[in-house]
């Protein structure tokens, strides 16, 4: 029982990691179609800023807090920047963004590379994040990480739900022409969501600086998961990226459990492609009229 | 002057350059350098046709070309060891028992076939799965990024039967013919530019082909194609094979060139890095991924080992200016000035992929 329910919470926290990493993704695939390759570089952006200000504030309890919205806005303020520079004019063709995207990540993973070392660096967790909860096995970062996933998604829910941008976001995602007859501004709806879906990337990695050391490659390592979890998903609302998250979270620390690391990546992927065959558009579809 | 013959007239003008200027004037260095590019640019071949004439983005020809790589390495490793032997590498990590799926790279004819074979029936069977439930654009993009990923991965942990990080190295000989002498290197160059020719010549074949058009009419309209009763997962599928198969064929000429293959050549970041070269040579041309690849390789290695953190800014621009600026590659600087009817449908933007229309979950 017990193995089984440290099974369960390592399956729930990595998904709780994913959610929180494809997250924004999950906005600006779903709203613009742009497959943001830099997705992973403006979370480094966010676990830099963790360890800048640790600097600053040596008190660590204090600067986590500091960096969270820090991070936020270096990240969104980088995804604004990319946006209005490079993403406005390719919304014609949106398997190329991947690729301009993909230079990015390479030219902001040299430049952390060339101001903060190679090696990689440390930021430490308050003392209230230290240790496990109680007398369980669960570290209290993890936990934490679970409550900042879940916070994050409800926020975001609730405001596009809610406020009046987040119907402009809505309508803009389920008929980009039909919103703009109705005189939504969709340019300035697509800046929007670019700099959320880019802000909570920074807030991803922030989060991430908590689980262990940050390098300029931090990015590179969860990005491709958290496209899967947006493919398997579905674009266009957040529920399917949730329940993706937690599903793939599961799923990979049950086959972790019964094989390797590495061969469960591997079933993972052909689990995802079979689950692909009965549901080509993800979990989550967005119903329209135009051809499949 | 008349298209096919300027094609042609550009492929022998390949051909002489390949096989009489380079090997008068490159050392045998350089040589061997240029025998790796002509590899990396075999995958350039088949990126360009399945990318620029199908409109597919193939992310993960890592994956294709490491199946041909380490399948030609078990097979120089087998020849290494003598019949009966076991590799070095799994008597240093592991127990020194030769897993049974090794075995028939004992055999140099089972491995050439299996080059040939294994990595395009992969694709065909993965291609037409994902084709066939109307998985594309972005989604096929990430699906074949993400096997990329897996393939590395897997390639790292199973250190006892694929040498982990290390890769496979330390290669004696090709098919019995010693690899220090720098005749047979010499003779491996002349292999890899006759086999990419071929490839290139091939592609020019299919391109014109009614197979060829059906492709490019899938890129553009997969659902007029659909329409018109054909059946554009077969065709998809075809062309990723293709593809697959040149990569491995490359991956495979690539290690006794290199000297070694590892999980460094097949993961992400070296998948995506192939495309550069075809997205600057032009994706929808013919010799421009061939030309591109080889002149990314070539800056790569000119500029990474003297500033390494200037290649990757350069690298990151390249990209970043090429794909967003000049989406046709810089093929399409020279070509604009004349669009005669025919070269004009080779240049036509590959860009229409997705149409409004046609990228399905974005209405």
């Amino acid at each position: 029982m017990d193995a089984l329910f440290s099974q369960l919470f390592a399956g729930v926290s990595l998904g709780s990691v994913l959610l929180l990493v494809a997250l924004g993704l999950a906005l600006t695939f779903g709203q613009m179609g742009v497959i943001n390759m830099a997705h992973g570089e403006f979370m480094m952006a966010g676990a830099y800023t963790a360890f800048v200000v640790q600097h600053v504030v040596s008190n660590a309890g204090l600067s986590l807090l500091i960096a969270l919205p820090l991070g936020f806005l270096a990240g969104g303020l980088l995804g604004l920047l990319l946006e209005a520079t490079l993403l406005r004019r390719m919304h014609s063709r949106p398997l190329d963004t991947l690729l301009v995207t993909f230079g990015v990540a390479l030219v902001l993973q040299q430049l952390a590379r060339d101001i903060f070392g190679a090696p990689n660096v440390d930021v430490r967790a308050p003392a209230w994040l230290q240790g496990a909860v109680l007398d369980t096995t669960i570290p209290k970062t993890r936990l934490f990480i679970l409550v900042l996933a879940v916070v994050a998604v409800s926020l975001l829910a609730l405001a596009l739900k809610l406020t009046p941008l987040g119907r402009r976001i809505r309508a803009t995602v389920q008929n980009r022409d039909l919103a703009e007859a109705s005189g939504i501004s969709t340019t300035s709806a697509d800046r929007i969501t670019f700099f959320l879906g880019s802000g909570l990337a920074g807030i991803a990695g922030v989060a991430l600086s908590l689980l262990g050391s940050i390098g300029p490659t931090l990015g590179t390592n969860y990005i491709v998961d958290a496209f899967l979890v947006v493919v398997v998903g579905g674009i266009g609302q957040l529920k399917g990226a949730v329940i993706a998250a937690f599903s793939l979270g599961v799923v990979q620390a049950t086959f972790e459990y019964s094989t390797t690391a590495s061969l469960a990546k591997v079933l993972l992927l052909v689990a995802i492609i079979a689950f692909l065959q009965v549901r080509p558009q993800g979990l989550v579809a967005l119903r329209t009229r135009s051809l499949a | 002057m008349n298209p096919a013959l300027k094609t042609w007239a550009g492929f022998g003008g390949a051909a002489v350059l390949l096989f009489a200027v380079a090997p008068a004037a490159l050392s045998d260095f350089r040589l061997n350098l240029l025998a790796k590019f002509l590899c990396l640019a075999m995958v350039a071949v088949g990126i360009g046709f399945a990318w620029g004439r199908g409109g597919m983005l193939v992310l993960g020809q890592g994956v294709f070309f490491g199946l041909g790589g380490y399948l030609m390495a078990m097979h120089m490793k087998l020849a290494d060891a003598g019949p009966g032997g076991v590799p070095d590498f799994m008597l240093l990590y592991g127990n020194g028992v030769l897993p049974g799926w090794w075995e028939p790279m004992r055999s140099p004819v089972v491995t050439v076939l299996a080059i040939l074979v294994l990595p395009a029936a992969l694709a065909l069977v993965l291609g037409y799965a994902v084709f066939r439930r109307r998985v594309r654009g972005a989604y096929f993009a990430i699906l074949s990024q993400a096997l990329a990923a897996a393939f590395a991965l897997l390639l790292i942990g199973q250190q006892t039967v694929t040498g982990g990080t290390n890769g496979l190295n330390g290669f004696r000989s090709f098919f019995g013919y010693d690899l220090a002498d720098p005749l047979n290197k010499q003779t491996l160059y002349y292999i890899c530019a006759g086999v990419l020719l071929a490839m290139v010549a091939g592609v020019r074949l299919l391109m014109n082909s009614r197979y060829g058009e059906l492709l490019v009419a899938v890129r553009d309209q997969e659902n007029r194609v659909r329409f018109l009763g054909y059946d554009p997962a077969l065709i998809k599928a075809g062309a990723y094979a293709l593809a697959a198969c040149f990569a491995a064929v490359g991956g495979a000429l690539f290690t006794p060139v290199a000297g070694i293959i590892s999980p460094a050549d097949v993961g992400v970041v070296p998948s995506i890095s192939l495309l550069i070269g075809v997205a600057i040579g032009g994706r929808a041309t013919l010799l421009g991924p061939v030309i591109g690849s080889i002149a990314v390789s070539w800056a790569e290695t000119g500029l990474s080992e003297r500033f390494p953190s200037i290649w990757t800014y350069f690298l990151g621009g390249l990209f970043i200016v090429v794909v967003a600026f000049l989406p046709n590659g810089l093929a399409s600087l020279t070509f604009r000035r004349r669009p005669s009817p025919a070269t004009g449908k080779q240049t036509q933007p590959a860009t229409s992929v997705d149409l409004p229309a046609t990228s399905g979950g974005h209405p």
